[in-house]
């Protein structure tokens, strides 16, 4: 199937490099992950990669499971757990050491700059996911209309937002959407 | 506690009452994360905060905050360095992992039942109908979330951070150029940046 060989490897390997760059979390890694699943890999469709991103807004847990999703789309349950653990894995590790340094050289003003400088940044790129799945999402006036305003009850409001998938999933099952 | 409490009440043994919770052992780190995590539709953040904080008061708001931050300014699943990071500080590295497991293990588990129902039925068309209304509003829900962290560049005028937004959208969301490379330059840009401003701020 693959020509690099095994694809529990290729799993490991392209995850592992893109948590190190996922800065402002899974969700601002998802352009690339779209990227690599559908472009340059041809693990998915575009419509399966909008397909597993609700799936995964779907299941309860952080939002990292679409990784899940992607493996095992790619090589079963061992490809699933390979995909997840390449994700949350390195990066973890990274968070246990830099905050055991922090901890002992006491305040340091580097994280805040970081920080700073990070956020427009991770912003941008949630804003690109959110482009990206509604090229694919948002095919029709109606569709538009319920992104809309899912965005907005979202931003306005304190509702769980399971509430608005069900309603999604409903007006989908109804043939509205 | 009030200080006079009725006689008719039981009587609290003396070290209950005043005395900082107990660390919690690794089997409760284990559970408490899965519990934030299974309420968590659409991002574990707010029942995070709401368990640590409220609920368990084993941090304090702020010491969450400032946890929050370090793995937020982190790269990786935020949430998931946060497991890490609390539970090591609790229980040192088998803490962490504790709580790095009771997060991910049942959500995983869950998500890997999905896919396999999703790859056998996943053509079926009223299936497809709904996962097409639950990606609606889907796409919605990551929309609010970038209005949400937008609203205080908004408030500060920051125009270079949403010069530098709109770049990066543009970038990924339009070029598609890929993230190693767009980060590689967007990084030490703002970086230059934030630090230029500061600078300037201060003197």
């Amino acid at each position: 199937m693959n020509p690099d060989g095994n694809p529990i490897w290729t799993l490991i390997w392209t995850f592992g490099l893109m948590s190190l760059f996922a800065v402002g979390g899974a969700n601002a890694a998802i352009p690339e992950m779209h990227r690599i699943a559908v472009d340059v890999r041809h693990w998915m469709t575009d419509k399966q990669f909008a397909d597993i991103f609700a799936i995964s807004q779907l299941t309860p847990g952080p939002n990292v499971l679409i990784v899940t999703l992607i493996g095992y789309a790619v090589a079963g349950v061992a490809g699933a757990l390979a995909a997840t653990l390449a994700m949350c894995v390195p990066t973890a590790a990274l968070a246990y050491y830099v905050s055991g340094l922090l901890g002992r050289s006491g305040h340091s003003r580097w994280p805040s700059i970081i920080q700073a400088a990070l956020v427009p940044l991770s912003i941008g790129l949630m804003a690109a996911s959110g482009l990206i799945l509604a090229q694919t999402t948002d095919r029709s006036v109606v569709a538009v209309v319920m992104t809309a305003a899912t965005a907005m009850l979202a931003f306005a409001t304190r509702l769980n937002p399971f509430w608005m998938l069900l309603a999604g999933g409903l007006l989908g099952f109804a043939g509205v959407i | 506690m009030p200080l006079d409490s009725p006689p008719a009440a039981v009587p609290e043994p003396d070290l209950s009452t005043s005395v900082i919770r107990s660390p919690p052992g690794l089997l409760e780190l284990f559970l408490a994360f899965a519990k934030m995590s299974l309420a968590g539709f659409g991002g574990v953040l707010y029942w995070a905060r709401r368990g640590i904080v409220d609920q368990h008061r084993w941090m304090t708001a702020d010491e969450f905050n400032e946890t929050y931050a370090l793995c937020h300014f982190l790269p990786g699943p935020n949430i998931v360095n946060l497991s890490m990071v609390f539970g090591s500080r609790i229980r040192g590295i088998a803490g962490g992992v504790a709580a790095f497991a009771g997060l991910l293990a049942p959500p995983t588990a869950i998500v890997t039942m999905l896919a396999a129902l999703y790859a056998r039925y996943g053509e079926i068309d009223a299936l497809r109908r709904i996962l097409a209304g639950v990606s609606c509003a889907a796409v919605g829900l990551l929309m609010a979330t970038v209005l949400r962290m937008m609203t205080p560049l908004l408030k500060r005028r920051d125009v270079i951070g949403l010069v530098l937004l709109v770049a990066v959208l543009v970038a990924i969301g339009v070029a598609r150029l890929p993230l190693q490379a767009v980060l590689l330059v967007a990084i030490p840009t703002s970086l230059a940046v934030t630090i230029y401003m500061r600078r300037r701020i201060s003197s």
